[in-house]
């Protein structure tokens, strides 16, 4: 039991940045950015790649940087050439595909022996007993969250929360929509590979599909987050939203396996009906309103 | 302190749509000056305006804000000096940031030392308070709403704020009164005179009410078909009526003001 707990915790906390990512793209620029599945195995094979060779900690670091650069071809696709939002992820993440096996030396997966992984360093240093990846991993989070809130109301916060609120309002101000769109989602696939890569060095490999669906599943997290802390509205509340969605849905995918009430295989589809359910919401609600109001009208 | 030469645009050209928005206009601002801009749909008001905001490039022609050409320079450069506002309420705010986020940005924004990285202190949180207390309708207390929950005028009275919390060279007004209640639009529209007096800002306002567009601000322009027909300011502006007016462009311009909004606005 504790160590389902602790797995729960460790998994909810380390997945949790791709949450915060998906926050940023797309409940603040409201852009479906689907880099994410390619941006998280490229820093994933980054990191993996660079601990093979005795670098953990760099590797974290050019992990996260090279979700960055992912995000930024995204993003000048979708600013200087004008590609559809999704078809400039599409790309971007075929592409790095192959960039991802060129990473791992053309193998579809790399694992870690002996190597030494920062998290090895961390349990080396005596940190936190049995629980020093949950605790190293939540106090980075915490560390991020804190430095994203007060981002977010800084001048350039502001400018990318009204460039995915209201592009009319900006198109007329002095703030340049193009710039927020990089800036945007160059932040979100850094946090993606920040998850990337810390991922990679805990399992101790990197898996050319360990993206796959990973965007789905982190919106999930959110979406869960964000109903159980009556989210969307303050921004506080909505970034440990996806600290809290992540800690649910993994606690969730826990009992799942334990209790094989659902088999394992069949948690993808699980997971895309959630979202699909969560998204349609607004609408459905709509459509039933509506509805009920037009049948009272015609009883009068 | 702005110059328009010679500035043209047709839309579409060669097409069948073809449309000679702007043609040939020449006009020179003074510091401090109040321009109200009237004629009928189509008449380039609009056109006008956007290009002086930098919406579009112009065909031929320079625009000059105080002696800096600006006919290049891209939208978002030139809103750092030109404010803004437009018909549509629901244009110049953001809906799902509070109010206090709203004129926190503007202020940032507009103000060209602030780093990317900078935002306000609780002093200017409360100036903005003192600064909305001035609009008169409740909003100092309402900082933490989102923009979204307030009524046409109250986003319209707080897009004037925004565009002037540190006064532009020069404001651009849309008909920005056009589209809320006569209430509302008569308290934006004295609120505006008040601002636009007290920092002597340099003001264009498209309007489609021919007693607004005599009796606010210093001169009077009229518009038709892509080109300025009248222009009237100082003793001849102040002793005219709505039907001088009238018959003055039917003379100027060989066309007749047939347009319903402008003739049933009083």
């Amino acid at each position: 039991m504790m160590f389902i707990l602790k797995t729960t915790l460790e998994l909810g906390i380390l997945y949790s940045f791709i949450s915060l990512a998906l926050f940023i793209s797309y409940r603040i620029l409201d852009i479906a950015d689907l880099t994410t599945d390619g941006s998280f195995v490229l820093s994933m094979a980054v990191s993996v790649a660079l601990a093979y060779h005795g670098h953990p900690v760099l590797g974290i670091v050019l992990g996260m940087l090279a979700g960055g650069c992912a995000g930024l071809i995204t993003a000048v696709l979708q600013t200087k050439f004008k590609v559809p939002s999704i078809i400039a992820g599409i790309i971007t993440s075929t592409g790095l595909y192959t960039i991802n096996l060129m990473v791992m030396g053309y193998a579809s997966q790399i694992s870690l022996l002996k190597q030494v992984t920062v998290f090895g360093l961390l349990r080396n240093l005596g940190f936190g007993g049995n629980w020093y990846v949950a605790i190293f991993g939540l106090i980075l989070l915490m560390l991020v969250i804190v430095l994203l809130r007060m981002f977010l109301s800084t001048r350039l916060g502001l400018s990318l929360r009204a460039t995915g609120d209201n592009p009319a309002m900006v198109t007329a101000s002095s703030i340049n929509a193009n710039r927020m769109i990089v800036i945007g989602l160059v932040l979100a696939n850094m946090l993606t590979g920040i998850s990337g890569a810390l991922i990679g060095q805990f399992n101790k490999s990197a898996d050319i599909n360990a993206g796959s669906g990973i965007v789905v599943v982190g919106l999930a997290c959110l979406i869960i987050g964000e109903s159980c802390m009556h989210g969307r509205r303050s921004t506080t509340r909505n970034l440990l939203a996806c600290f809290v969605g992540n800690i649910i849905y993994r606690l969730i995918y826990a009992i799942v396996l334990q209790t094989q009430f659902v088999n394992v295989q069949s948690l993808r589809l699980v997971t895309a009906l959630i979202v699909a359910i969560a998204v349609a919401m607004p609408t459905i609600q709509e459509n039933y309103r509506q509805r009920r109001m037009l049948r009272k009208e015609t009883l009068c | 302190m702005l110059e328009v030469n010679h500035l043209s645009k047709t839309f579409q050209a060669g097409s069948i749509h073809e449309k000679k928005a702007l043609q040939d206009i020449c006009l020179k601002v003074k510091p401090g000056d109040f321009i109200t801009i009237i004629g009928s749909n189509g008449a380039g008001k609009s056109t006008l305006l956007n290009a002086v905001a930098g919406s579009f490039l112009p065909d031929s022609g320079r625009i000059l804000l105080d002696d800096q050409d600006i006919t290049f320079m891209q939208e978002h450069q030139r809103a750092k000096y030109i404010g803004h506002l437009f018909q549509d309420p629901l244009k110049g705010t953001a809906p799902h940031m509070s109010v206090k986020e709203n004129l926190t940005l503007a202020s940032l924004s507009a103000d060209q030392k602030k780093s990317p990285f900078s935002w306000i202190s609780r002093r200017e949180c409360e100036e903005f308070q003192e600064r909305l207390k001035t609009l008169d309708m409740g909003l100092e207390d309402r900082m933490d709403t989102p923009v979204g929950n307030l009524s046409g005028g109250q986003r319209q009275a707080l897009t004037l704020l925004m565009a002037t919390i540190i006064p532009p060279k020069l404001l651009l007004l849309d008909e920005h009164t056009a589209a809320l209640d006569p209430k509302a639009a008569e308290k934006i529209m004295k609120l505006t005179q008040e601002i636009v007096e007290k920092y002597h800002i340099t003001c264009l306002m498209v309007t489609h009410q021919m007693k607004q567009a005599l009796h606010v601000g210093n001169r009077t322009l009229m518009m038709n078909g892509g080109k300025i027909v009248l222009d009237i300011f100082g003793e001849e502006r102040s002793h005219m009526t709505i039907y001088d007016l009238m018959e003055k462009f039917a003379d100027n311009s060989g066309d007749v003001l047939e347009d319903d909004r402008i003739l049933l606005g009083k």
